[in-house]
């Protein structure tokens, strides 16, 4: 299905240095219409940077297409997730989570409006008016991406959004991720450096090599959803995991070229 | 895209027993109407110790000035300072009101100089290495010198009083603004920045709110420095205000008068003190929510 789909996002051999530092040297990859598509890799390797790259936020070289078109103008693409929550604390949980709207000059009235409907679907009922120190540590990660998803941009950036969790939280939160993307399909690229988490979740992974990073593996993950609970595809989701980390563990002794 | 949600799937997450949302942080958000109470009875709690030690000081006084044989011409006891401040309430209403008045606009036209300037120079950078090291080199004059000439140039008005209480309160308000836009999280502005806000969008969502809590240290530093600002303004020249009512006390023998003036210069520092500290509170209530709060969702990596 997700075969046929329209290639939106397109990356082609991106370069980036800071200096004398090379960061990424020649990143390519596709993510299409509707895909969850996991970024792997070491933690220093350069992920946050191709996000960066991504949202404008820095230049780098080489080709980023998106429907198509050069990534010039990178406004109204991505709804970007960073790394670290960055929610607002002098904001209350609902003006967190109509900030991108705002910006994009919506009434803050209007705005609360369509973001109050969605705060029990993300577990927040009841914390419309709480401050984000109120919050417990995944309440604040699922304010952070319902702030991120009301954007409706044409695609997700996810940075490490569970990165700093607990594993008890962390596991729950990807099974409500899981969920919440199956209901909505968003195209989305995620961030991590958890092997389970990008198996649960992906259509595809690409793994990247130790700074500086490079496409080392492009792996599907052809399993059925939901995932989260089904003892059934533990197996077969074990065996991906396994085989990931072997790239990931083996790449530094001998570097190789695309395994799949 | 839209955001479509199906109910019967995500019910299960709003839901009380879902291990997720614990009960703890229920609570936390759900029961602010006990916070004023225990807050009040919290800040008497706080204020007792020093005003115990404050009487106990005061005591030690009145016993030492009493029964130690000293002419109250040279230390009076506190009890002759309150009833000769009693006596003359008058006369000393009458200076405090200038020596007010002289605080409160000269703090004014310094937080509002302060507050431009601040922008100003986050906006332009170039500026910034322009005036800061001319704003510290400000900070060098001595005050003892410079009031003098100040009312030399612009006489015994209000003017020379707004100018010098300016003078001292000014920078640590521009420095504690400066660094606070500077403290801004990275994150914060990048992702502000990916929304597509620009620069002035990023300086009121971001980066202003980021310098509140600087700016507030800032403001209780140059508060307790505002009233002391006017009165040197008075002693170098003044018709009225409690800077000269000191003066003329001083020159008369009467250390009990000078003694009222400085608890009253006091009281007002305390008072200001007291209402920028309110306005903190006011102005950023999310500092007390994230004080409250327990470990719980504070200890996470
Ligand atoms: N603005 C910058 N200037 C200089 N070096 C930078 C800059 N941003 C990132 N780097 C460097 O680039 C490298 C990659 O950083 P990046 O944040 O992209 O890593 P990451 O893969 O996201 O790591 P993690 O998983 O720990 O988040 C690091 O060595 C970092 O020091
Ligand atoms: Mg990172």
């Amino acid at each position: 299905m997700t075969r046929l789909a329209m290639t939106r996002l397109e990356l082609r051999d991106v370069r980036k240095s800071f200096g004398a530092l090379d960061v990424l040297s020649g990143v390519s990859l596709d993510v299409r219409e509707g895909e969850f598509v996991s970024i792997l890799g070491p933690s220093g390797a350069g992920k946050s940077t191709l996000f960066q790259l991504l949202t404008g936020a820095i230049k780098g070289e080489g080709e980023m297409r998106f429907d198509g078109a050069p990534l010039d103008d990178h406004g109204g693409r991505f709804a970007f997730m960073p790394q670290r929550d960055a929610l607002m604390p002098w904001r209350r949980v609902i003006d967190n989570a109509t900030l991108g709207l705002e910006v994009q000059g919506m009434k803050r009235r209007a705005a609360r409006l369509r973001v109050a409907p969605l705060f029990a679907a993300f577990g927040l009922a009841g914390f419309e008016r709480a401050w984000p120190a109120e919050l417990s540590g995944g309440m604040r990660q699922r304010a952070a991406l319902l702030r991120t998803v009301v954007q409706e941009r044409d695609m997700l950036l996810l940075d490490e959004p569970f990165g700093a969790l607990d594993a008890l939280t962390r596991a729950a939160m990807q099974r409500w991720l899981e969920t919440m993307w199956q209901a909505n399909r968003w195209t989305a690229l995620l961030i991590t450096h958890d092997v389970r988490e990008a198996v649960l979740l992906s259509d595809r992974i690409y793994v990247l090599s130790a700074r500086p990073a490079r496409v080392v593996a492009e792996v599907a993950v052809p399993l059925p959803r939901p995932r989260g609970g089904s003892a059934a595809l533990a197996r077969e989701a074990a065996a991906i995991e396994t085989g990931i980390l072997d790239t990931l563990l083996g790449e530094t002794n001998s570097p190789t070229g695309e395994t799949r | 895209m839209a955001v479509v949600f199906d109910p019967l799937r995500e019910g299960g997450i709003s839901s009380p027993r879902n291990p997720l949302v614990n009960s703890e942080d229920r609570d936390d958000g759900q029961s602010p109407p006990q916070k004023g109470r225990s807050a009040f009875a919290k800040t008497c709690t706080n204020l007792a110790p020093a005003g115990i030690s404050f009487a106990l000081l005061l005591i030690a006084w009145e016993l030492y000035a009493c029964l130690g044989g000293i002419a109250p011409t040279v230390l009076p006891a506190p009890s002759r300072v309150l009833a000769q401040a009693w006596e003359n309430r008058a006369a000393l209403a009458e200076n405090t009101l200038p020596t007010l008045r002289a605080t409160l606009c000269g703090f004014a036209c310094s937080l509002a100089a302060a507050f431009i300037l601040s922008v100003l120079v986050d906006f332009v950078a170039p500026l910034r290495r322009a005036l800061l090291p001319l704003l510290i080199a400000s900070q060098t004059l001595p005050l003892v010198a410079i009031a003098p000439l100040v009312v030399l140039w612009f006489g015994f008005g209000l003017l020379p009083k707004i100018l010098l209480v300016a003078l001292v309160t000014f920078f640590p308000m521009m420095v504690a603004l400066v660094e606070g836009y500077a403290s801004t999280s990275n994150e914060i502005a990048r992702m502000l920045a990916a929304m597509g806000a620009g620069r002035r969008r990023i300086f009121w969502a971001a980066r202003l709110p980021s310098a509140l809590p600087y700016f507030f240290a800032g403001l209780r530093i140059s508060i307790t420095y505002a009233v002391v600002g006017a009165i040197f303004a008075e002693y170098a020249g003044a018709a009225k205000g409690l800077g000269i009512y000191m003066l003329s006390a001083k020159n008369n023998f009467r250390p009990d008068l000078v003694l009222a003036a400085v608890a009253v210069s006091s009281a007002l520092t305390l008072g200001l003190f007291g209402l920028a500290v309110l306005a903190q509170r006011l102005a950023m209530p999310w500092e007390r929510a994230g004080r409250e709060d327990g470990p719980s969702s504070k200890g996470r990596p």
